[in-house]
């Protein structure tokens, strides 16, 4: 592969560092909009007074630059000392709800979910209090409990909360890695193919950065993350396109993907449309044809078989940790279980709400379990069985922020994967047509040659690395205000939750 | 290898102007005129291209915006930020508040292109909601009988039977068989058509969906008068609806049909009996509106001998009983179904299901608690443009025209829908790892309902029961 720029900024490692990665639109979308007529005098108040920079005055010229409205609080301005519209002594601001605002979002994923995503990944902290960045609007699971915080201060500092997640938990598998990520969660299988090369790199540095992991999805290992292999976890799906002997073995966690949440028991599609040339030359396809990874294995029918695929790679390398990706149906306990006894490290159960690049609407929606009511039933079944403490248990499939992490992992799970979220810190807006014809307009889940240049390495990983602080951040604040020290206390502490429809009030 | 059932279908474009969710709104004042780096130029879908052709069309200006793909990158990069999107609230103002204009919008969308819808992203809507949407299909992780996924799906069966089964076979003792052989209809598809209880009903829509029933081999369920006006060319597909007095004066259609629709009544095994004497041949479907008694009446009717029966919920699948409470039809049928199982008398009747089907999953789910098959008519009459306003009903002139829908599109536009919602069906067996409709029917066990989820997990943490 030549050397271009890109490859070289891909190929540098980025650090935790907290730094601004503005919107790379003109127009960053915000809840409200700031009109400024022909009677403004440019005397800079207004920017004087804002304390969110939603004016700026053009150095000395007199002249104000075009509101940043999206950073605009609005309303609960009213009251305070420095509400621009009130102040402006020629009376030439006016204030509106963003009409774009509206039509953004959907139930799960609301209109100041994704505003507030895109605050986190800017600033790498929750800035704008206005928003609600903890609760969707989908009248169920995560969108219905929370946290009982005792009254009292619990004493812990922020400091001292432990993040870090152990994912080998096997007392059998002494040879196998010891892998230790910082944060409770790591980044979901995305192939190349359903997104850029240059999207996965930058996931690929945010997880090394932050000393977790990303998945490369079914459709091969591109040459530019070769520097993050420690961080990759390599997936092994139905179609197996690209997996090699070689990649397998450059990795320290290979996945099986047994099935996905958005699209349980369906396998994956590839459309036509996005097998470019470099999409096709990586899968070992013909460009332009759609590549079915077909459902389920056809080497697997039996947890038996299940086992050989488990030996298989063990024989490639023998100190790699397996996950299993596997859905979540009524006996997903059941699967958990076998999954134990087939010798995986990790079993990753993804549920129905889960993202995808393209799935047929009706599994979307309806096949399988969502994962609030999955976590609790293979947590408890694998405690009954005596497991509990051999495997790891991570949830994915629909948790948009740091409270849905911290609730799934309240409910049982040792982690979670998230993706979607990662997809939103690079400005999705979840508008679902990444799957047809040159994929993402937006230049995120795209291989488009010309698209993928609309996502710039640099400021996608910033924007992760930012997500991940705030997640974290976030994350400790709610460990430490329970009084718990680590994040794997806080595992299956169902006390500390409580449900809006069953709980009794205290 | 069988011949594989399929169903054909064309792309048929809207004849009026659709109704899209969204609209960009160009702020025109706002905008630089001379910029040369219009950002409408970019737009990957080339919308924007087609707002001048569109300009142009007298009957649909804005047709344009409904193909706005919503990607709001004009919207962010135009250089003044001079382009916002908003809702359209005609779209708001679509169907009522079970038939949402999602579903609406879906079903226009379908039955121009026939394809299953498919989109990127998570699934946005509400965790768990009333009726079909407390509950979520099964799939099967490991073991499956299809065993071959995506490829194996053209080797599901969706075929349905309307008729009554006897429980045993006799036979005489030269291995013939004995007593009468009770007439079976076999669907491929599970539904039949049924003219809707509301909407503009024109000629045009009922010879569209005759034809749309020819095409599919499956039945059309319309009045005996209407029905006499198609028999010379749609008899075989035509399922003539009749009172009990007209049985005789419809001899020569009855004789000419496979199936035969009578409304419940004291006398209904009699009719049923007058219409056998016209035509051994012919199944006859009793409709029967669930309510007050309908659950005994099934048994009462089912046990007499009565071989299909239809229950009928409100085009909402609501079921009101006198004491004003509300039952939705997945539950009513849930306990019919195993009402019958319990007395085993299950397969001496089909059950055809009617009401609140408007999505293809709720075809699933409704055959999952227990119907063999469905009557739809709104979804068929959506499919033809039809935005259920109600005009028609207040005496306004239609909308969109219902009286001029060309039968030959109105039939592919019917079966362009019909086509999608059985592949959406074929990908929830092929999950489930089922091969046939048939088996489906009363597996509650591959579903999970709402209640039962709630009851084993949130429940019992937290309210410690």
């Amino acid at each position: 592969m030549s050397m271009t720029i890109e490859n070289k900024i891909a190929a540098a490692p980025a650090t935790r560092e907290i730094k601004t990665a503005p919107s790379r639109f003109r127009n960053q979308i915000g809840a409200y909009k700031i009109f400024r007529s022909e009677n403004c005098i440019g005397c800079g108040k207004c920017a004087s007074l804002c304390p969110h920079g939603v004016h700026e005055r053009f150095g000395d010229s007199g002249k104000m630059v075009r509101p940043r409205d999206y950073r605009c609080r609005g309303e609960s301005c009213r009251s305070e000392e420095y509400f621009c519209i009130n102040k402006c002594p020629a009376g030439a601001l006016a204030l509106r709800r963003n009409p774009v605002y509206s039509t953004l979002g959907d139930y799960r994923w609301t209109a100041d979910l994704i505003l507030s995503t895109w605050d986190q990944a800017e600033n790498g902290h929750v800035t704008n209090e206005t928003l609600e960045s903890e609760l969707g609007a989908s009248g169920g699971g995560f969108d219905k409990l929370r946290f009982r915080f005792p009254a009292v201060p619990s004493g812990v500092a922020p400091s001292d909360v432990d993040t870090s997640l152990e994912l080998n938990r096997r007392s059998d598998d002494p040879a196998a890695h010891k892998i230790k990520i910082d944060v409770p969660w790591y980044g979901g299988g995305m192939s190349f193919g359903s997104i850029s090369d240059n999207m996965m790199v930058s996931r690929a540095r945010a997880a090394t950065a932050w000393n977790t992991f990303t998945c490369t999805g079914e459709g091969g290992y591109p040459e530019l993350l070769r520097p993050y292999d420690d961080h990759i976890i390599t997936q092994i799906a139905t179609g197996l396109f690209g997996v090699r002997e070689e990649t397998v073995q450059r990795v320290k966690i290979a996945e099986f993907k047994y099935a996905q949440g958005a699209k349980p028991g369906l396998g994956g599609h590839l459309l036509g449309d996005k097998n470019t040339a470099d999409v096709a030359r990586m899968r070992e396809a013909v460009q332009g044809t759609a590549l079915f990874s077909p459902f389920p294995f056809h080497s697997v029918y039996s947890i038996e078989d299940h086992k050989k695929h488990v030996d298989w790679i063990k024989a490639m390398n023998p100190r790699a940790l397996i996950s299993a990706k596997v859905a979540a149906p009524s006996d997903v306990d059941m699967v958990a279980v076998g999954c134990y006894y087939a010798g995986v490290h990790i079993v990753h159960v993804d549920g129905s709400y889960g993202g995808t690049g393209a799935a047929p609407d009706i599994a979307k929606k309806n096949i399988a379990l969502p994962i609030e009511y999955a976590i609790t039933r293979v947590h408890n079944f694998l405690a009954d069985e005596g497991v509990r403490d051999e495997i790891t248990l991570i949830a994915s499939g629909g948790l948009r922020n740091a409270s849905d992490i911290a609730k799934a992992i309240a409910l049982g799970a040792d982690g979670v994967v998230i993706g979607t979220s990662d997809m939103v810190a690079v400005e999705c807006i979840r508008c679902g047509n990444c799957e047809s014809g040159r994929g993402c307009a937006r230049g995120i889940a795209s291989t488009d040659r010309e698209l993928k240049h609309l996502i710039d390495i640099d400021y996608a990983t910033q924007r992760l690395i930012n997500l991940y602080n705030s997640y974290r951040e976030q994350l400790v604040g709610i460990i430490s205000r329970l009084g718990l020290r680590s994040v794997a206390e806080l595992r299956g502490r169902t006390d500390l939750l409580m449900h809006l429809d069953y709980s009794k009030p205290e | 290898m069988p011949g594989k059932y399929h169903i054909e279908t064309k792309e048929v474009p809207p004849r009026t102007t659709t109704v899209g969710r969204f609209g960009i709104i160009d702020l025109y004042e706002t905008c630089a005129r001379g910029c040369r780096n219009c950002v409408k130029k970019k737009c990957i879908y080339d919308i924007h291209k087609k707002e001048f052709d569109f300009a142009h069309s007298l009957d649909r200006p804005t047709e344009f915006m409904n193909e706005c793909m919503n990607c709001l990158m004009c919207v962010q990069n135009c250089t003044r930020g001079a382009l916002t999107r908003t809702q359209n609230p005609e779209y708001t103002w679509l169907g009522n508040g079970y038939w949402k204009p999602a579903i609406i919008a879906g079903i226009w969308k379908m039955a121009a292109t026939a394809k299953l819808p498919v989109s990127g992203a998570g699934y946005g809507g509400p965790f768990s909601g009333p009726g079909f949407d407390s509950m979520w299909t099964d799939m099967s992780e490991i073991v499956r009988p299809t065993r071959d996924g995506i490829h194996g799906r053209e080797y599901i069966s969706t075929s349905v039977d309307i008729g009554g089964l006897p429980s045993n076979l006799e036979f005489g003792p030269r291995g013939e068989l004995l007593g009468e052989e009770s007439p079976v209809i076999e669907l491929p598809v599970p539904f039949i058509l049924e003219v809707p209880p509301l909407g503009h009903i024109s000629k045009n829509v009922l010879e569209a969906m005759a034809r749309a029933a020819r095409g599919m081999d499956t039945l059309f369920a319309l009045d005996a008068e209407d029905a006499e006006e198609f028999s010379e060319e749609f008899a075989g597909w035509l399922a003539p609806r009749m009172k009990n007095s007209a049985i005789e004066k419809h001899a020569a259609l009855i004789k000419s049909v496979r199936m035969v629709c009578l409304e419940d009544s004291p006398d209904a095994l009699d009719a049923v009996a007058r219409v056998k004497a016209i035509n051994p041949g012919a199944v006859v479907r009793i409709t029967l509106a669930l309510g007050d008694g309908a659950e005994a009446r099934v048994v009462e009717l089912v046990e007499a001998g009565a071989e299909a029966i239809q229950l009928s919920a409100d085009i909402n699948g609501d079921i009101v009983y006198s004491d004003g409470r509300v039952e939705f039809i997945k539950d009513a049928f849930r306990r019919i179904h195993s009402l019958l199982v319990d007395r085993c008398v299950r397969d001496r009747a089909t059950l055809i299901a009617d009401g609140g089907i408007a999505m293809a999953e709720h075809l699933a789910k409704i055959i999952i608690c227990g119907a063999d098959c469905a009557s739809l008519g709104i979804p068929f009459l959506v499919a033809m443009e039809c935005r259920m306003c109600g005009a028609c009903s207040r005496g306004v002139e239609c909308p969109v025209n219902m009286s001029e829908v060309p039968p030959e599109d109105g039939a592919w536009r019917v079966m362009n829908l019909a086509a999608a919602w059985r592949n959406q069906l074929l990908e929830v067996l092929g999950a489930m790892g089922i091969r046939e409709a048939r088996r489906l029917r009363g597996e509650f066990g591959r579903a999970m309902f709402r209640e039962d989820l709630e009851r084993d997990t949130f429940q019992k943490i937290f309210a410690g029961a």
